[in-house]
Order: structure tokens, then C-alpha cells, then sequence
């Protein structure tokens, strides 16, 4: 399901560690959204057509094409674009496909935490971990595709470190 | 029901039922105008249709069913270290806000909740943006008991300081201007904004005036006819009076300028007082702020176009995001450079020196930028090029100075790139970053490496293949990005800029 693609996210941006790569399931969930995403143009495509103006599959054919590549080809290779790396005292978020970003918070700027878990994420056992900072550039720096227990305990983690420093 | 507010740790709770009852009421507020539209738009009141009824019946029932899913699904711990909440049923989000971020606790009371004596409670924690905490609705002695909780888990912590009083003494005074030195600032502040505000108000009121202040044909008429006599005075009398109209403008300008900045500044005082620094200032309105020194977070020098040329410039402060509201920033608006200095040493930063590491951005960043802003009026020249065998010998000549005005324009804004590379430069030190944009009106950025909150680095397609990236840094209450630096130097600023950053925990940063 889930091979190496070429372009894999890896070290880009270079700071010692390899990145830690997304659960597995990560990849269906965006499957799933994508294809929820497409079906709208897959269905306006069959009504074309059925009206049978142009030759048959010029509507279909394209569309078909393109939703595949994106519900296929896409979400793996964002898969591979992400990752993370958990460090004593920061966290680091890397994702883009075209524009690739590599974002850094120190535990001890975060503010508060969010666990978040949309229907999507929850059929497969999937979260959302959100650190808020005070920052107006990067307020709140989201990493999805962690397993929701893993999410937890990062959360608890980050938790304790905040408490740590401060008391 | 809402328990106790001391009650121990690991308990989850709902809020009061009462608090449904508010929710479906607030929430109901929301259905007035569309069941206002249907009824109007259906002639209901007249004896139209029916079924109006039955449905806004079924949109209150439906209203008041979500309001429950979202009441039953909404639960909040008081836990030793933090505060929790969980909310939603599809979309669940489960929220932990340790106290020692927790800035304030305000309790707010709409009308509705007033009515049934509940409160809502937000905790305020500096994040960016909308996203802090709300516990809604409680009755008041809950939010009251709320409230004295976070107090009580904070104390330990690094007081934030209560409201009191500013002492009189004690205080210092770092920067004031006279009114000759307002009287020049007035003039640098050259302003047609009135000319804005006229034709507003001409557009606005224009049913008051006797004529149609738009028809541009009765001009016309109105110069051929009784104006007939402005075209028969020959051209050095139209020169006289276009100079004349000219005059008028400027002085227009200058007395909207002097007047606004009299109006704005009159009195300036800055002070260095131990609550941290106040301003005073204003002729009608006359405002006094006190930015805690601590709550600094950046520093901006800015300037004109004209009035660097004789050495006048502004500093601002860029300070954590609640206090964003409470308008500008500025602590020195018009000053020489040695006079900025001291208030920026008494900030706790210091202007760039002799022995700053200058560094400019990779040439190839604003090379690809002049190429790619220079392309997009070429082609638009091109495009006039090829488009010109198809248009009547006449114009084709009119075609050439658009043409070359393009070419221009290109040739101009690849130029600016050039410059701005000579111009726009960073350095770091041990404890701050500076940063110089701008070309015409340049301003200095200084920011506090440890009050940073997070660091970015961004590339785009282009960015990649050409090896520079960009920088993005958090900072509360303001912005701070370095674009086209070479991404080996990026990294290397951002690991020097993150290892200081670890060292020091948020609520213990310096003040």
C-alpha cells in the first residue's frame, strides 16, 4: 500500500534526524476525501454525457483521468511529503507537495493543544494534533495523520514539558 | 449540574441544563431573518400558504435539537495542570490549556444569558488569533469560581500584573515633541485625503445639490457657454491657472497634513515609567497608554521617502496580539536617529552596529523575481506586437507608445529587483535579528531572538529548483520573514534561533 515514491519527503531541510512518517492509514483517509472531493465531477461528467453533444467519453474519459490521479497517485505522494519529528523540546512539521514547509515550535511556546478528529479520521482510528502558539505568523501548526492514540500521548508529552519549564 | 468549582481533579462535567436553555434561545435568534424572508416572501400574513407555518415549527424544533446534540456533547474538566474541554459529535475536538498560559479570565454576559443569570467564560491565553478557550454557558458563581481557580493554580507562577494605578513618580521622560518639531512633522505628512473624503461626500449627498454634480455633459455645456471667455485667454493665462490649481492642491495637501498630525500629536510625551512605557498625546482627544516593556516583542524603524532624505524617522512597537486592538504603536513618530536610540536601549534592544554581520539575500532570488515581473508587461507588449498587422494604418501608430511604455515598465521593475538586493539585507547576533526591507521608504526590523514563538522555512517550485527558501517567523502581534535566503544559511539561522529559543520558557521570557 504504501511504497517509496521517488520524491519522499526525507531530510530536505536537513536537521540531523530523519522525519517520523504518518500512520499508515493516513493514506486512505485522504483516499477517501478525495474521492468524496471528485464524485461531484464524476457525476456532472455521466450528465454530459448522457446529453450526447460530443463524441462518446470526452466528457468521461478526462475526468475519469484526472479524478483517478488524484484519488490514486495524489494522496500518496502527499503521504510522502509529510512527516514529523519529535524532539526533547520541539516539535517539527513538515508537509507541501509544491510548496514544501518545515515548521519548528518549541515546546515552550505553545500555548495550548488541540486533538481533533474528523468523521474521516475517526472510521480509521486517525487525529489531528494542533499546537497554538502566540505567534500571528503560524498560530496554530496542525499535524494530521497520527494515530489517535499516539496523538494522545504526544499531547500528554508536550504537556508535561510546559509544566516542567514553567513550574 | 455544575458541581463545585474547587471540586478536585479528573471529574468531567456538563454545563447547567439552564445552559442548554440559553444555547437554544441564542441559537434561535439566528432563525429570525429567514423566517421573516419566508413569511413576507410567501404573503403568509395575507392568508398564503400554510405550510409557512408547519416549517418554521420544524426549523425551531430542528434549531433546538442541534443546540441539545451540541450541549450534551460539550464537556469541561478542571484538572490539576489544565483545563479541558471536548466538543462536538462529528467534528470532535478535545482542547487542553495548561493555567500557567492562561493571560485573564473574562466573563461575558449577552442579554439572553443575563436573563438567566449565566456567564460565559473565556480564558484568554495570547494565542494568535480567535482560538482561545470559552466555557459557555455557567451560572455567575460558577465563572466566578472559574475564574478564582485559574487565580489560585496561577499564583504560583509569574504574576501578571493586576491594574493599578500608574505612580507619578519615578518616571522619565524619553521622548517629546515641540511644536516646532510637530509644525515640521506636519508637513512631511502631506495629504489629499480630503479630495477622498469631498467626493465621498459628493457621491453621498449628491440628491442635496442643486445640479447633477455628474453630468459631465452640462460641464461641457456650461464652459462652451458662460466659461466660453477661460478658452479665449490665450495659453499663458490657461498655464497661469493650471500653476495656479496646482498651488491650490499643495496647499490643500499641506494643511490636511499639519492639521491631522497637530490633531493626532499635539503634546507628545513618551516616559519610561516603571509599569513600562507611556504615551501621551492628542490635541481634542487626548489618549494615554502604557505598553509594558516585557510585553515587547519587536521593533520597527520606518521612514518616508522624503523625509529620509533629511534624516527623520519613526519607531513603533509590535507588541502581543490583545493589545493589537488598542490601535497604532508608535512611541517615537518623528524623530533623528540619536534621539530613537535611547528608547530603543530602554526597550531592551539595541539599533544595528558597526560590528553587525550583514547578509544579503541569494542574487538568484531577485533575479527570478525581476525575471518573472518583468515577463508579465512584456508579454503584454508582445502580445500588442503581434496583434498590430491586423489594425488600421492609423492606429498602428498609436500602438507604439503603449508598446514602449511596457517596455518601460519591465526594464523599470527589474531595475527595482537589482536595488533591492543592494538594499534589503538581515543580521543576527547573539540576541537579536535585524532585518532591512524596502526601497524608496526602507524600514528596519529588530526582533528579540527568544521571544520568537516558532520558525518556518517555506519553498515553492521555484525556490527549489534555484536552492533559497524562505524564512518565517513567529512573533506575536506582528509578522517577520526573510525571503531568498540560501537554504543552507536557512537552516543554520533557524537551529541558532530555535537553540535560544528552547532555553527560555514563554511565561518566564525576560521583563
Amino acid at each position: 500500500m504504501v511504497e517509496g515514491d521517488g520524491d519522499g519527503a526525507g531530510d530536505w531541510a536537513g536537521d540531523g534526524d530523519a522525519l517520523t512518517p504518518l500512520h499508515p492509514n493516513y493514506v486512505k483517509s485522504i483516499r477517501l476525501a478525495s474521492l468524496v472531493g471528485a464524485l461531484p465531477f464524476v457525476v456532472g461528467a455521466l450528465a454530459l454525457e448522457m446529453a450526447d453533444r460530443l463524441p462518446r467519453g470526452a466528457f468521461l474519459l478526462p475526468v475519469l483521468l484526472v479524478a483517478a490521479y488524484a484519488v490514486l497517485r495524489v494522496p500518496l505522494r502527499r503521504y510522502h511529503a509529510r512527516g514529523f519529528q519529535m524532539g526533547a523540546d520541539r516539535l517539527r512539521v513538515v508537509r507541501g507537495l509544491l510548496f514544501r514547509s518545515d515548521t519548528v515550535v518549541p515546546f515552550g511556546r505553545v500555548q495550548h493543544i488541540d486533538v481533533h478528529q474528523g468523521p474521516i479520521e475517526r472510521a480509521y482510528g486517525l487525529a489531528t494534533l494542533v499546537l497554538h502558539t502566540a505567534g500571528n505568523h503560524n498560530a496554530s501548526v496542525a499535524l494530521p495523520g497520527l494515530g489517535h492514540g499516539d496523538a494522545l500521548a504526544m499531547r500528554e508529552e508536550i504537556r508535561a514539558h510546559v509544566k516542567r519549564e514553567t513550574m | 449540574m455544575s458541581g463545585e468549582a474547587g471540586a478536585p481533579d479528573g471529574e468531567w462535567r456538563r454545563t447547567s441544563p439552564l445552559g442548554y436553555l440559553v444555547r437554544a434561545i441564542m441559537a434561535l435568534r439566528n432563525l429570525l431573518f429567514p423566517a421573516a424572508a419566508m413569511l413576507f416572501g410567501t404573503n403568509a400574513l395575507r392568508g398564503g400558504a400554510l405550510w409557512v407555518f408547519p416549517t418554521i415549527a420544524g426549523m425551531i424544533l430542528l434549531s433546538a435539537l442541534f443546540s441539545w446534540i451540541a450541549w450534551r456533547h460539550f464537556r469541561y474538566r478542571i484538572g490539576e495542570s489544565d483545563i479541558r474541554v471536548e466538543r462536538g459529535l462529528l467534528h470532535r475536538t478535545a482542547r487542553s490549556v495548561p493555567y500557567e498560559r492562561i493571560q485573564d479570565v473574562s466573563l461575558e454576559q449577552k442579554l439572553v444569558p443575563r436573563l438567566f443569570g449565566m456567564v460565559e467564560a473565556r480564558f484568554e491565553t495570547g494565542a494568535g488569533g480567535k482560538e482561545e478557550l470559552r466555557i459557555g454557558f455557567v451560572t455567575e458563581a460558577e465563572g466566578a469560581a472559574l475564574r478564582e481557580t485559574v487565580r489560585v493554580h496561577k499564583s504560583g507562577a509569574v504574576p501578571v500584573g493586576a491594574a493599578e494605578a500608574v505612580p507619578e513618580e519615578e518616571s522619565r521622560v524619553l521622548f517629546s515633541m515641540d511644536p516646532r518639531r510637530l509644525a515640521t512633522f506636519g508637513l512631511f505628512e502631506f495629504s489629499l485625503v480630503v479630495f477622498a473624503v469631498l467626493a465621498g461626500a459628493v457621491q453621498q449627498f449628491d440628491f442635496l445639490l442643486p445640479f447633477d454634480f455628474w453630468d459631465f455633459r452640462g460641464w461641457i455645456g456650461l464652459l462652451a457657454g458662460p466659461g466660453h471667455w477661460l478658452e479665449e485667454l490665450g495659453m499663458a493665462a490657461q498655464a497661469l491657472g493650471a500653476a495656479i490649481a496646482l498651488f491650490l492642491l499643495a496647499l490643500v495637501g499641506l494643511v490636511t497634513g499639519l492639521g491631522r498630525t497637530v490633531l493626532r500629536d499635539y503634546g507628545f510625551l513618551l516616559e519610561e515609567t516603571p509599569k513600562g512605557l507611556r504615551r501621551r498625546r492628542g490635541l481634542l482627544t487626548r489618549s494615554d497608554t502604557v505598553m509594558p516593556i516585557h510585553r515587547v516583542q519587536a521593533l520597527k524603524v520606518t521612514t518616508g521617502i522624503l523625509r529620509r532624505r533629511f534624516g527623520w524617522h519613526g519607531l513603533s512597537v509590535v507588541s502581543l496580539a490583545q493589545d493589537a486592538k488598542s490601535a497604532s504603536h508608535v512611541v517615537v513618530p518623528f524623530a533623528k536617529m540619536a534621539e530613537i536610540a535611547p528608547v530603543v536601549e530602554v526597550a531592551g534592544f539595541a539599533l544595528p552596529g558597526a560590528e553587525s554581520d550583514w547578509h544579503r539575500c541569494s542574487p538568484r532570488y531577485n533575479l527570478d523575481r525581476a525575471l518573472l515581473s518583468a515577463a508579465v508587461p512584456l508579454l503584454c507588449a508582445l502580445g500588442l506586437l503581434l496583434a498590430a498587422p491586423f489594425v488600421e494604418g492609423a492606429l498602428r501608430f498609436g500602438l507604439a507608445l503603449p508598446v514602449a511604455g511596457l517596455v518601460a515598465l519591465a526594464g523599470f521593475v527589474a531595475l527595482r529587483e537589482r536595488f533591492l538586493w543592494l538594499h534589503q539585507r538581515h543580521a543576527i547576533d547573539g540576541r537579536l535579528i535585524y532585518l532591512r526591507h524596502g526601497w524608496l521608504a526602507p524600514r528596519l526590523e529588530i526582533a528579540s531572538r527568544v521571544k520568537l514563538q516558532s520558525v518556518e522555512i517555506v519553498q515553492g517550485p521555484i525556490a527549489r529548483r534555484r536552492g533559497y527558501a524562505a524564512l518565517n517567523f513567529g512573533v506575536a502581534g506582528g509578522t517577520l520573514a526573510m525571503h531568498g535566503i540560501p537554504l543552507d544559511s536557512a537552516r543554520a539561522i533557524r537551529r541558532a534561533v530555535l537553540g535560544s529559543i528552547a532555553e527560555v520558557d514563554f511565561s518566564r521570557l525576560p521583563g
